[in-house]
């Protein structure tokens, strides 16, 4: 399979990623994230900035994602520091939290005013729809700009399947699944 | 209050492997069940709004903060979800940037990224089963995926037109 031009996207200068940067790049996250921050995390940071490309994405997010706490602000820690160190987590940690928590309180006050309101929900049922498909869009497309060898397709394949169709325990599917995605890793001559 | 909100969202911020969803049973359990400061119906509002409002789903915490002790409550349980969490992810991430590229930390690299993938779809399924309630929005999931995969459509379009389309179908039907 051929390296989607993704792939190949040059690193960044590490200059062109200033604190600033870096907050307006997680504050857009924030305010569009409706039903799900993850896809935009991708859109923002591998298609619009272009400040890694999808194997350093998805390695960085596979991080986020066995550490406890919330994936996003995980992955704002750990590319905020990687570009501009602990002040650059701060800022993009800030700009991701700042404005969803003050709409999340204006919504939990003005809830009882629209809660009734059919074209409210009608509104919420179809974006919640969309969210979902765009999360699934998002994975599909993480896995099609990478060489998909079999160990990627396998772990892949079991890791949907305990934690998305049957609904085990996280804890339990990585404490498993860690030690041998490693070990494929290590053996497998094409990573 | 703030004490007792402090401790309890720090620890379950440091259980919440995967986001909030790993933790709202807990959470449910301590603040209706054992502090009875919130009714079931009260939580369940709150889980929902948290669900559709932007930003991180662990945002949970801090609105339980605002409603049990007001803009105190909301810093003190914002802190709790963000700084123990973040300290841990930056010694983490420092760990393997600054550990040298070993085989074995090449492989734990190498490793984590079909997790991500797995752990992602599996996540969008989890969503898709709980929000596509009939044909109209398991289409809307399907159409919004595809568009995402095979076009280079900006999202915010996407979901406004998800929204749009929810809203259009409820004005025509009779």
């Amino acid at each position: 399979m051929n390296e989607a031009p993704v792939e190949a996207a040059p690193a960044p200068s590490r200059a062109a990623v200033t604190h600033a940067a870096l907050f307006f790049a997680f504050l857009k996250m924030g305010l569009l994230g409706f039903g799900g921050v993850a896809p935009w995390v991708r859109q923002v940071i591998v298609e619009e900035r272009r400040w890694m490309n999808d194997r350093e994405f998805a390695s960085l997010l596979g991080l986020s994602q066995v550490l406890p706490g919330a994936n996003t602000i995980n992955t704002a820690v750990l590319l905020g520091d990687r570009f501009r160190g602990i002040s650059g987590a701060a800022a993009a940690v800030l700009g991701l939290m700042a404005a969803p928590l003050a709409i999340a309180v204006a919504i939990v006050e003005l809830y009882g005013a629209v809660s009734q309101n059919p074209y409210v929900v009608a509104a919420i049922a179809g974006a919640g729809a969309g969210a979902a498909g765009l999360v699934i869009g998002t994975g599909l497309k993480i896995a099609r700009n990478l060489r998909l060898t079999p160990r990627i397709v396998i772990v892949t394949f079991v890791v949907f399947l305990a934690v998305g169709i049957f609904r085990l325990p996280l804890v339990w599917v990585l404490a498993g699944i860690i030690p041998l995605t490693i070990v494929a890793a290590w053996f497998d001559p094409n990573s | 209050m703030l004490v007792q909100i402090g401790i309890l969202v720090t620890l379950l911020s440091l259980l919440a492997f995967g986001g909030a969803n790993a933790i709202v049973p807990e959470l449910h359990r301590q603040v209706v069940d054992v502090m009875g400061r919130m009714t079931d119906s009260e939580f369940t509002n709150l889980f929902a709004l948290a669900q559709t409002a932007p930003g991180p789903n662990v945002m949970i915490l801090s609105l339980v903060g605002w409603r049990l002790a007001g803009a105190a409550g909301l810093a003190v349980a914002t802190a709790a979800t963000v700084v123990p969490t973040s300290v841990l992810a930056l010694a983490a991430g420092r760990f393997l940037a600054h550990a040298g590229d070993s085989r074995a930390l090449k492989a734990v690299r190498a490793g984590l990224v079909p997790l991500a993938i797995g752990l992602i779809l599996a996540s969008g399924y989890v969503l898709a089963r709980a929000a596509d309630r009939d044909a109209l929005t398991a289409a809307i999931t399907f159409v919004t995926a595809t568009a995402l995969l095979f076009t280079r459509i900006n999202p915010i379009w996407l979901m406004a037109g998800a929204a749009g389309v929810g809203v259009a179908v409820r004005v025509l039907s009779p």
